[in-house]
């Protein structure tokens, strides 16, 4: 009797993960989904892959995304990257700086509620390689919003790439308004940490920044959230 | 110079974006382009959202910065630059040579090899000698 509830119990544990790829979430994702975004760890990290991709990889979209955002996303998405995915695909010369091509862009599938659920939980379970996102990294410390903003915008020259409010700063980074809505914390950090390590190639700079600058950009960008992205 | 120079960055733009695709790197292609692909291919990843399409200083990161990215197009400009402080900037970043916290460190991004091949593709840009 013992011997055949173990038995019952162990082919349950192993039957779970096969029951969850199985899911409506993971059937969207795998037909409508990798198409342009990867959501296995991809064996070619090189930076014409890099190229090649038509959107971010999603392998480990458990780490990197808050749920709320991502079900909500879905349903009804906005351009994130001003210059879309890769900028360097989307932009052509004019008179003064070079400007986005909308003519290169297309919009993301957009979803039902029910499957941008499903979608929701199957991309929360896939978290990617164990140290790719460091957790606890972030401690929690709220940042003067003044201190954050001139070491965002003068010290250290984040808004060169990335939008702190809508429409004014760079293109080719994702806009930074919403992404304490977006992201959680603990990628925030390990991403401006290490941006290579978790997007092999990727154009943002590892600039070295010190522990204070790491938990100060994080805990600025966290709060622009609730200030710019309402 | 740069009357002249203008016209030929689209055409070897295009073929550079063509060749690197067949490329994963390689050794200059000839004496008319004497610089690597992948030169071409990091030029167009990670300089070109500041630099711009037309090596210019006029990304499409550029209309918000408080200092504008240097003109590679520019043969005065660029040419009175040694190719040791051109390295130097990639490598290190605008702060190390006393310049804007704009331009980022790459150094690592980009190993020592491919920024001294990223100097000589600068070099063939601003068509402006070997900075000797």
């Amino acid at each position: 009797m013992k011997l055949s509830l173990l038995a019952a119990l162990a082919m349950g544990l192993v039957a779970a993960p096969a029951f969850a790829a199985d899911s409506v979430g993971a059937g969207i994702l795998k037909s409508q989904c990798i198409s342009c975004h990867a959501i296995v760890k991809p064996d070619n990290a090189s930076l014409d892959r890099l190229w090649e991709r038509k959107g971010p990889d999603l392998y480990y979209a458990g780490s990197k995304f808050n749920r709320p955002w991502l079900e909500k996303w879905l349903q009804n998405p906005v351009r994130i990257r001003p210059a879309g995915e890769f900028y360097t695909k989307h932009i052509k010369g004019s008179d003064k700086e070079d400007v986005v091509d909308e003519s290169t862009l297309t919009p993301h599938v957009k979803l039902s509620k029910a499957d941008a659920e499903a979608v929701a939980d199957a991309l929360m379970a896939l978290t990617g390689p164990a140290d790719l996102v460091t957790k606890g990294a972030f401690k929690g410390d709220k940042v003067s919003m003044s201190m954050g903003a001139m070491f965002f915008n003068k010290l250290r020259g984040c808004a060169a790439c990335h939008q702190a409010k809508p429409g004014t700063g760079g293109s080719s980074g994702p806009e930074l308004y919403t992404a304490g809505e977006r992201l959680q914390p603990d990628y925030i950090y390990s991403y401006i940490k290490n941006p290579q390590a978790v997007d092999p190639h990727i154009w943002m700079p590892t600039l070295n920044l010190a522990e204070p600058d790491l938990q100060r950009l994080t805990g600025y960008i966290l709060q622009l959230s609730a200030s710019e992205g309402k | 110079m740069k009357m002249n120079f203008g016209p030929r960055m689209p055409a070897f733009l295009q073929a550079g974006l063509l060749v690197a695709t067949c490329f994963v790197s390689g050794g200059p292609a000839s004496a008319d382009e004497p610089y690597t692909q992948r030169a071409l291919r990091n030029y167009n990843t990670y300089c070109v959202q500041c630099h711009g399409i037309n090596r210019n200083g006029r990304g499409i990161n550029s209309r918000d910065m408080s200092v504008q990215p240097r003109d590679h197009s520019d043969a005065k400009g660029m040419g009175d630059i040694p190719n040791e402080e051109i390295f130097h900037v990639i490598k290190d970043g605008g702060l190390a040579v006393n310049k804007s916290v704009l331009m980022p460190a790459w150094g690592n991004v980009m190993n020592d090899e491919e920024i001294k091949e990223l100097v000589a593709y600068l070099r063939f840009v601003c068509n402006c000698g070997s900075g000797k």
